[in-house]
């Protein structure tokens, strides 16, 4: 096996008194789709927020190619967000105001992109999602579905080393999610993209290499081990 | 379903003879046709004859005398093995993965870990399935024929969580009957 990625070493996370994170540990290797299931509130949502820097664990290691996450100031964080990461939640991460071209380029303005380099290639990555003649739409204006596919467009156009997906599918029905999944799983096995996909549902997560649940804050497998 | 292993599953509560075996059978898996008499002989025959059972004596209480069988060790042995044993991940296997769980917890097996085993065949068999739906040019017949497998795997699945989340409640259940 290749050297991981990402690395969650012991991550220990309370939201106040309510333990999320209880010692689970994952590694993430380059290129490869991981897949992370559990039932609600098993710590899903907490542990992809600790690995992609969101949130700090409170006790643990998160180490991405080298560099330590949990040590690295918010400056450093933010900057990987914009850079290597991109992100993909249920709904809610495009801005309402600004046209599905417009949410897709920010993320290469933000990195410096000249404006019109930056929309020529927001709109390559529309037409790659199937979305191409919505590009004038504002988010509230299109079905789920294409509201996904234009997140998932904004998340992948900087060409991030890591893709976080949390419930991705979570809001659409089946072939909406299909073609979601499908975009995202063949889009980031041609550029090797390593993603970490949060879901609930077994059907989303046959589209990863490897499956990992946890329960109660641990992975179901070191649980198994320490009851051994 | 295999019905010598239900019965192994059953004799490891204790000895038992035949029609009480029956009896606890039908109710143990209520949606199964009931088990016929003569069946109930035959098998409790063949587990004799490969050393899985042996009779424990005679039991005639008031009424006609009635064989008991025991469980042999290599009864428990085979018994372990097969509730352990991963099903081939096809659709409608959910009467057999159903049975495992249930003679493992009659028979103080390991349920959970075999849920977990049967759970990574699930999802290796629909990863293969999704990848065949996905790919480009996949034609519609195929699409449809792999949705079909995948949503009643995936009804295995769901299933299998609920049952792996109330184990022990289940347990305790069973015990009790
Ligand atoms: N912001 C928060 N404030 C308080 N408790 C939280 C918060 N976020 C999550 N939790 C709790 O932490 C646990 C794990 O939550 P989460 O990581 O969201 O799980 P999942 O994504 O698997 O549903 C749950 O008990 C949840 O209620
Ligand atoms: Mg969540």
């Amino acid at each position: 096996m290749s050297t991981p990625l990402l690395t969650g070493r012991r991550l220990f996370k309370a939201h106040g008194s309510t333990p999320a994170l209880r010692g689970a540990s994952v590694e993430l290797h380059p290129g490869e789709i991981l897949a992370v299931t559990g039932a609600s509130g098993s710590g899903k949502s907490t542990l992809l927020h600790c690995l992609a820097g969101i949130v700090r664990p409170d006790e643990g290691t998160v180490e991405y190619a080298g560099e330590r996450l949990d040590e690295a100031s918010e400056a450093r964080l933010g900057e990987l967000r914009r850079t290597e990461f991109g992100v993909v939640f249920q709904f809610g991460q495009l801005i309402p105001e600004l046209t599905a071209v417009d949410n897709v380029a920010l993320p290469l303005l933000l990195a410096g992109t000249p404006r019109q380099a930056a929309r020529e290639r927001a709109i390559a990555w529309l037409e790659r999602f199937g979305v191409r003649g919505q590009e004038a739409l504002r988010p509230g204006e299109m079905s789920g579905g294409q509201a996904q596919r234009v997140s998932l467009a904004r998340a992948l156009v900087t060409g991030p080393k890591v893709v976080f997906a949390d419930e991705p599918t979570g809001a659409l029905d089946s072939l909406s999610g299909e073609q979601v999944m499908t975009a995202l799983t063949h889009t980031a096995r041609e550029a090797a993209t390593a993603v970490l996909l949060i879901t609930h549902d077994a059907q989303v997560a046959a589209y990863a290499d490897r499956e990992v649940t946890l329960r109660d804050g641990v992975l179901a497998a070191e649980a198994a081990e320490v009851a051994r | 379903m295999s019905t010598r292993h239900v019965l192994l599953g059953l004799l490891a509560a204790g000895p038992s003879h035949g029609y009480d075996l029956k009896r606890r059978h039908d109710e143990q898996f209520p949606q199964a046709r009931p088990l016929a008499y003569g069946q109930v002989y035959t098998t409790l025959q063949r587990l004799v004859r490969d050393g899985l059972a042996e009779v424990e004596g005679t039991d005639s209480e008031g009424g006609p005398e009635r064989t008991l069988y025991r469980s042999t060790d290599a009864g428990a042995h085979e018994l372990t093995r097969w509730a352990g044993e991963v099903m081939p991940p096809a659709p409608f296997v959910t009467n057999e993965i159903f049975a495992k769980v249930v003679v493992s917890i009659l028979a103080s097996g390991d349920p959970a870990a075999y849920l977990t085993a049967q759970r990574a065949a699930h999802m290796a068999r629909m990863r293969e399935l999704t990848a065949v739906k996905t790919a480009p040019g996949t034609d519609l017949a195929t699409a449809l024929s792999a949705d079909y497998a995948l949503n009643h795997l995936d009804a295995d699945l769901r299933w299998m969580t609920t049952t792996a989340a109330r184990l022990t409640t289940l347990t305790a259940e069973v015990d009790s009957a």
